[in-house]
């Protein structure tokens, strides 16, 4: 089987994201950068799928010079083979970067293409739908169990309070949630084998895209906790706040 | 959550797939390890679920060729892990320890082809499990006055003694066992189901609980011929084997060091006290610096240590330095680092105390804190004080 796994690289979720003087993008000085971890589920599936049907597996990234240390990463979990898509410069539009993703996958005739569900900096939740459009192919979304039987596959969706099973066939595209596998460790040896491989790298240029950042700012700043009371009496008011003013039932 | 101790960007001269193995353990070790280490240490047993993990990870072995199961990789790669395992505790370290350099190195470097082929992949994997006997109830710091006796037989060996505190020894499938042969110290393969060998845990440990420890007794245990380690031959042997792992301790203990100083430095920039972070205090900071102090010269000994062993230049007693200076250190941060949580500092809850009751295991296996101050200082005056 011949898959293909779309990454990005996104700031680790334990960074303190710092924001430019002009508040119009994050200031990547001090940012430790990983793969997203939706797309390690993407990976892993494609590497189990790899070790049971054989095959070859692909990264596809499309970003700046660093990226390739996420798509090291990938390929130390086991993937064959990587492309980096690099360009000048990278639009923030989502529809741009499916565009390019897409003219690089008509290219390797991929059985499968996986890809993590969302990536957790832009949150955008939109490039399976976006791959699919472009490709022409069926996308299932919020993945959590994945079968493929010759070409037919059976994948179980999560949906809000259920499970949703759905069936296509190949070629297809996969987007992967939490739960999907356990994404495994890159061993050493698996490191040292990534080192090797040479990362095909393909310049593209990129349109503009219709989304502009107007600005980013920070989360508003928590504040104190309030205490209600100390008797069963406070339930009443309690119940009201929480459902009047922080609307969490 | 744990912040990389690298004050003076010593990490940064690492290559980017140094960096990366570095990185995938400390993962490792947070997810899988921290969230149920207190839990084993208080119960005093050794997460052996996490034993094929260690092994698909290349975690056993980091140094043994790839033909016989081993990650094939560099000393200072081999440090590196330590330094990450003991992050976590000094038993997952201990562990690791024991298995690539005290049993994985013998067998690579005096065994035969064929006890390397039988024995080696297993162990890299996981699969099997192995332990070093080489200290006894009445001699520790000199292992040259052992009194385990091995008698040639037909067809093989019999093997007679006892072996106290040996890491591993009730989970070993195969011990490592030094005996007198001929009053020549000699290594043995001994399978676990071989008669007359028997293993007993050691009850009542305050350190390393986490960590198997137990006594072996050999009546009357036969080995047969090819379970003899051929090429090992005098107490060199088996001190050439704790020289790598006492290699791979020196950079261990800095990993204790920086889990400790982490956690005290968050912890006092948190907590206050007359109505200011304990942190503001000059005799906090006072007991921070010094910790970050004495982990920054740590990590640069480490550092030249690794360069040298994989140069081929680094000697017993350039080992003996280190793993003298590093586990002391870290030893002292601990009990500092216990200092700051104070009361909290007492509990599992935080993982000091953990790390502080190990080192005291550390500063005394592997050779004792003082032993190698007499190893060196044997080295630079030419009088043995041991005797
Ligand atoms: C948790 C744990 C795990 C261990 N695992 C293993 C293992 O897997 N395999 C194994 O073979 N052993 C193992 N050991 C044993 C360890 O290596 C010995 O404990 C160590 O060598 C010290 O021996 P001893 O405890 O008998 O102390 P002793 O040798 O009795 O020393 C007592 C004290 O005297 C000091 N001393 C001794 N001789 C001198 C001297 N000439 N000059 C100055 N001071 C001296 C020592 O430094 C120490 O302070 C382990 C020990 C522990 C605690």
């Amino acid at each position: 089987m011949n898959i293909a796994v779309c990454v990005k690289q996104v700031p680790d979720t334990e960074t303190r994201i710092k924001l430019t003087d002009d508040h119009k993008a994050v200031n990547e000085d001090d940012i430790n950068f990983i793969l997203n971890p939706y797309d390690e589920f993407a990976v892993e599936e494609a590497l189990q799928l790899k070790e049971k049907n054989d095959g070859e597996v692909t990264i596809i990234s499309l970003g700046p010079d660093r990226v390739t240390s996420a798509i090291r990463s990938a390929l130390a979990m086991g993937a064959d083979k990587a492309i980096h898509i690099k360009a000048e410069q990278h639009p923030a539009d989502p529809a741009v970067t499916a565009e390019a993703l897409a003219a690089v996958l008509k290219e390797g005739n991929y059985d499968l293409i996986l890809l993590g569900k969302q990536a957790i900096d832009d949150d955008h939740t939109q490039m399976a739908s976006l791959l699919a459009e472009e490709l022409d192919l069926p996308a299932v979304t919020v993945v959590i169990k994945l079968d493929i039987e010759g070409d037919k596959i059976t994948a179980e969706r999560e949906i809000d309070g259920a499970h949703e099973v759905v069936e296509c066939s190949l070629p297809a595209i996969i987007a992967a949630q939490r739960g999907l596998n356990e994404p495994r460790y890159a061993s050493l040896k698996g490191i040292m084998r990534a080192k090797k491989i040479q990362i095909e790298a393909k310049e593209m240029s990129l349109a503009d895209g219709q989304l502009e950042i107007v600005e980013f700012n920070y989360p508003p700043q928590k504040s104190a906790g309030k205490i209600v009371g100390d008797s069963a009496d406070a339930v009443p008011e309690l119940l009201r706040l929480l459902h009047e003013e922080a609307k969490v039932i | 959550m744990f912040f990389p101790v690298d004050y003076y960007h010593i990490y940064e001269s690492l290559s980017d797939e140094e960096r990366m193995i570095q990185r995938s353990i400390r993962q490792f070790v947070d997810e899988k390890f921290l969230p149920i280490i207190a839990d084993f240490h208080a119960r005093g047993v050794f997460p052996t679920e996490l034993i094929p993990l260690l092994g698909e990870m290349g975690l056993l072995g980091v140094t043994i060729p790839e033909e016989y199961g081993g990650a094939g990789l560099s000393h200072t790669v081999y440090g590196l892990a330590m330094q990450e395992l003991e992050r976590g505790d000094s038993g997952l370290r201990s562990f690791a320890s024991v298995q690539g350099s005290l049993v994985m190195y013998p067998i690579y470097t005096y065994g035969s082809e064929e006890q390397k082929r039988r024995w080696l992949p297993g162990l890299a994997s996981g699969k099997l499990i192995g332990c070093f006997g080489l200290t006894e109830p009445d001699h520790g710091s000199d292992p040259g006055g052992m009194e385990t006796k091995a008698l040639k037989t037909d067809g093989g060996y019999i093997l007679n003694g006892s072996k106290m505190w040996i890491t591993n020894g009730m989970l070993a499938d195969v011990a490592v066992v030094w005996a007198k042969l001929d009053g020549i110290v000699r290594g043995f393969l001994v399978e676990k189901e071989r008669q007359g060998f028997t293993a007993r845990a050691v009850k009542g440990k305050y350190s390393l609980r986490a960590s198997d420890t137990a006594e072996l007794s050999f009546m009357d245990c036969f080995v047969p011929e090819e379970n003899i380690l051929p090429q090992a031959q005098g107490l060199r042997a088996p001190l050439s084997c704790l020289n790598e792992a006492r290699y791979g301790i020196a950079w261990g203990a800095v990993g204790a060091a920086m889990a400790c100083y982490n956690e005290a430095l968050e912890y006092s920039k948190t907590r206050t006290q007359f109505g200011r972070a304990v942190a503001s205090f000059q005799i906090t900071q006072q007991k921070l610096v010094e910790m970050l102090n004495e982990i920054t010269k740590a990590q640069l000994l480490c550092r030249q240590l690794g360069l040298l062993k994989d140069n081929g230049k680094a000697q017993y007693y350039h080992v003996s330095l280190a793993k003298r200076n590093n586990v002391h250190m870290a030893l002292d941060i601990a009990r500092s680092a216990r200092s700051i949580l104070a009361a909290n500092g007492i509990t599992d809850e935080y993982q000091t105390i953990r790390h502080m009751l190990n080192l005291e295991s550390v500063l005394t296996y592997e050779g004792t804190h003082e032993i190698h101050t007499l190893i060196v200082g044997e080295h630079i005056t030419g009088f043995n004080a041991f005797k």
